[in-house]
């Protein structure tokens, strides 16, 4: 066995590949020669499927492509629909759906830095991310009945409407959370061997980075100000005063404090929302069988790790004719291999890590 | 009147003893587990085992019954012997080690003087270094027995930095064995107590020094680096099963104990009680040594769990430096210091 161009299979089966990706990596001892990403262990023929299903049986399997965040698959899906059949949203409902998803982002975001650091070797922060993130899954709870694939949103607007006591609820966890973000920032960020394992790993220009296509969290992370939120607001995101966290680092590093910056920033636009809610309907007259005249539409959201389109062909039945989704953990894993360039072994769980990706979303 | 003295001193004391060594490291190893598992889950807000026995004191046990029923694999391309050899080998020199470290002062029962160490060498210290070292061997067997990609890397990493982190262990045990005069563990602790004062308080550079390598050549936390699960799986012993696989479990954490001895033992006097100076403090003394000396080997093990709950695993090349740039040459500079004021004082 030489050591010179070693090919080691990492996956599907590795602690470290956030499920059943499947990494080719070619290693000269210890750095990195070739890395070569093969997906499809997950695919279940989503797009295909939802060929053979009617506009709201699609809404609940969206919830499965990206599980750590279902309701912004949900928003994304049924934002293109409504854009489709031309449905006027209530203010209610669009207020709640902001809230919904940015209460996700941030569940989504808290498992991510405890992933990350457990990748990393950090095994506490793991457990600290999820025991935060458990108060926003009890939030979903009460609000829909389930945990991870919520089915949150309906065709025309939410199915439940936002009482008082889920209200004060949803304020006292966020009023929680500045310092339980502290207390992560205080083990990470000034930690000399986080530092190490994080700064200068996976470096990727703004240039390149728009190459790749890369969205979300990285993408700003490369210093790149886009944010579908702030630029193609959706949903009234055109209300709501927040910031769009960036870092010039490019790094693992950027890409951590982006995130974090962005979980305060949900905070912002979830207590703006709250505040601000308006009364009224929080669902529209939608007709039980929704049969969309022949046409053919895309929208996409921010969501949690990039940018999620929908592409909806109809022909004038009540199911499409097709579905085709841009998922951001698909179009960004492509920028691992230029990520890992000249890195060492260890680097690539830091870097795979940091883009954030969900199988269920790659492999569709 | 024949006595059954020469019988019992002569045979069922040494077998005695020889059964302590075995036990008292598996003592201390199923202790340690329980702390580890406990401590971490504390430090992360959870509970961690706590229903087999008091406070769960008797998970190990269970796991290690577990593991005793558990098919032995031995993958197909294996080297049978160096596979089957590895997991005796580590086990073997880290048992073998305990024979010298001693556990307190002798005890004098009637005319018999009780010695709490089975063997007592002028190169005491010397030969539990060697044979911390010899586990090495098990390791690269191991990784390189199994014929498979990430236990060769996890078998090449551990050579690397054991042997990088055996060179300021050697400097900073230099040190002490100067200021004693003597290589025989027992005489270092004796040493300390003639001094009056504990050589970790009189060369902190060397007790921390030796300290940080004592984690590295364990393979612990933040150095865990051949077998960090996140890169690669188990890394040396990612084919190991069963009862071969809680062999290098156990060793790994008899290790533990055996370098938190050495540092009680080197640095912070052994089976002496603190504040031997003080007399208002004299009642200290009453305490027998061996809890003095257990009280401090826990503080140590403790110390091992709370650096794994807190910080996160260093790169390969980032562990390297820190051995080749701070630790050699700060365990040299302080080496040459410590010999230099010997000489002038």
């Amino acid at each position: 066995m030489s050591f010179k161009d070693l090919e080691l299979n990492m996956g599907p089966q590795h602690p470290s590949t956030h499920g059943v990706l499947r990494l080719k990596v070619t290693i000269d001892n210890e750095v990195i020669v070739r890395i070569e990403p093969v997906v499809g262990y997950l695919h279940r023929g989503m797009e295909k499927l939802w060929e053979s299903l009617t506009y709201p049986q699609i809404l609940p399997l969206t919830d499965r492509l990206d599980y750590i965040a279902a309701v912004s698959n949900n928003l994304a899906y049924v934002l293109a629909v409504e854009k489709l059949a031309g449905i006027e949203v209530p203010k209610r409902a669009q207020y709640i759906r902001v809230i919904l998803s940015e209460l996700m982002r941030i569940s989504s975001h808290l498992a991510w830095v405890g992933f990350q650091a457990n990748d990393i070797g950090a095994i506490t922060v793991l457990l600290y991310g999820f025991e935060y993130r458990e108060d926003f899954l009890d939030i979903f709870e009460t609000y829909a009945g389930g945990r991870l694939t919520i089915n949150g949103l309906r065709i025309g607007g939410v199915p439940f409407d936002l009482d008082g006591g889920l209200i004060g609820r949803i304020r006292k966890t966020l009023a929680r959370l500045p310092k339980r973000l502290h207390e992560v920032e205080m083990l990470l960020n000034e930690n000399r061997i986080w530092k190490h394992r994080t700064q200068g790993v996976g470096c990727l220009s703004a240039e390149e980075a728009i190459e790749h296509g890369l969205t979300g969290p990285c993408l700003r992370a490369c210093g790149v100000p886009w944010d579908i939120r702030k630029d193609i607001p959706y949903s009234s995101y055109e209300d709501f005063e927040f910031d769009v966290p960036l870092s010039d680092q490019g790094d693992v590093y950027g890409r951590y404090l982006v995130r974090m910056q962005e979980i305060r920033q949900s905070v912002r636009i979830i207590e703006q929302a709250l505040d601000r809610l308006p009364a009224g309907d929080h669902i529209a007259k939608v007709p039980k069988i929704l049969r969309i005249p022949a046409g053919e539409v895309f929208h996409s959201i921010e969501a949690p790790k990039g940018e999620l389109g929908f592409y909806i062909r109809s022909n004038g039945t009540d199911k499409p004719e097709r579905v085709k989704m841009k998922s951001p953990s698909f179009i960004n894993l492509q920028s691992l291999p230029s990520m890992c360039r000249g890195g060492i072994f260890s680097d690539v769980v830091s870097i795979l890590g940091s883009l954030d990706i969900v199988l269920g979303e790659i492999d569709k | 009147m024949t006595s059954p003295a020469p019988f019992i001193f002569e045979f069922l004391i040494p077998l005695g003893k020889i059964i302590a060594v075995i036990l008292y490291p598996m003592v201390m190893v199923i202790i340690m587990i329980w702390l580890e598992r406990r401590v971490v889950a504390l430090i992360q807000g959870r509970l961690g085992p706590n229903r087999v026995g008091f406070q769960g004191l008797l998970q190990p046990i269970a796991d290690a019954v577990k593991v005793f029923f558990k098919e032995d694999i031995i993958q197909r391309n294996a080297d049978k012997l160096l596979f089957n050899i590895a997991p005796v080998l580590v086990m073997f020199s880290s048992l073998l080690a305990f024979c010298f470290v001693p556990l307190g002062e002798p005890i004098r029962i009637g005319s018999y003087e009780l010695t709490l160490w089975i063997a007592q060498s002028s190169v005491g210290l010397l030969f539990v270094l060697g044979m911390s070292a010899i586990s090495v061997f098990g390791v690269i067997f191991g990784g390189w027995a199994s014929n498979s990609k990430y236990p060769l890397m996890g078998a090449l990493r551990s050579v690397i930095q054991v042997l990088i982190y055996e060179i300021p262990i050697g400097l900073t045990v230099l040190t002490v064995v100067v200021l004693a005069r003597s290589i025989d563990l027992v005489e270092i602790v004796r040493a300390q107590q003639a001094g009056k004062v504990w050589y970790g308080f009189l060369m902190p550079v060397s007790a921390v020094v030796f300290w940080i390598s004592g984690i590295a050549e364990t393979n612990r936390a933040p150095f865990d680096l051949p077998e960090a699960e996140s890169e690669l799986v188990a890394g040396y012993h990612t084919e190991y099963s069963g009862l071969k696989f809680a062999f290098f479990y156990i060793s790994e954490y008899a290790h533990m104990v055996l370098v938190s001895s050495l540092v009680v033992l080197l640095f912070f006097g052994g089976w002496l009680p603190p504040f031997a100076n003080v007399a208002a403090l004299s009642f200290l003394h009453k305490v027998p040594g061996f809890v003095w000396y257990l009280i401090k080997i826990m503080f140590f093990l403790f110390l091992y769990v709370w650096i794994r709950g807190t910080l996160p695993r260093y790169r390969f090349d980032e562990l390297i430096k820190l051995a080749w740039k701070w630790l050699i040459p700060l365990s040299l500079v302080n080496f040459l210091v410590v010999v230099l004021l010997k000489l002038l004082l």
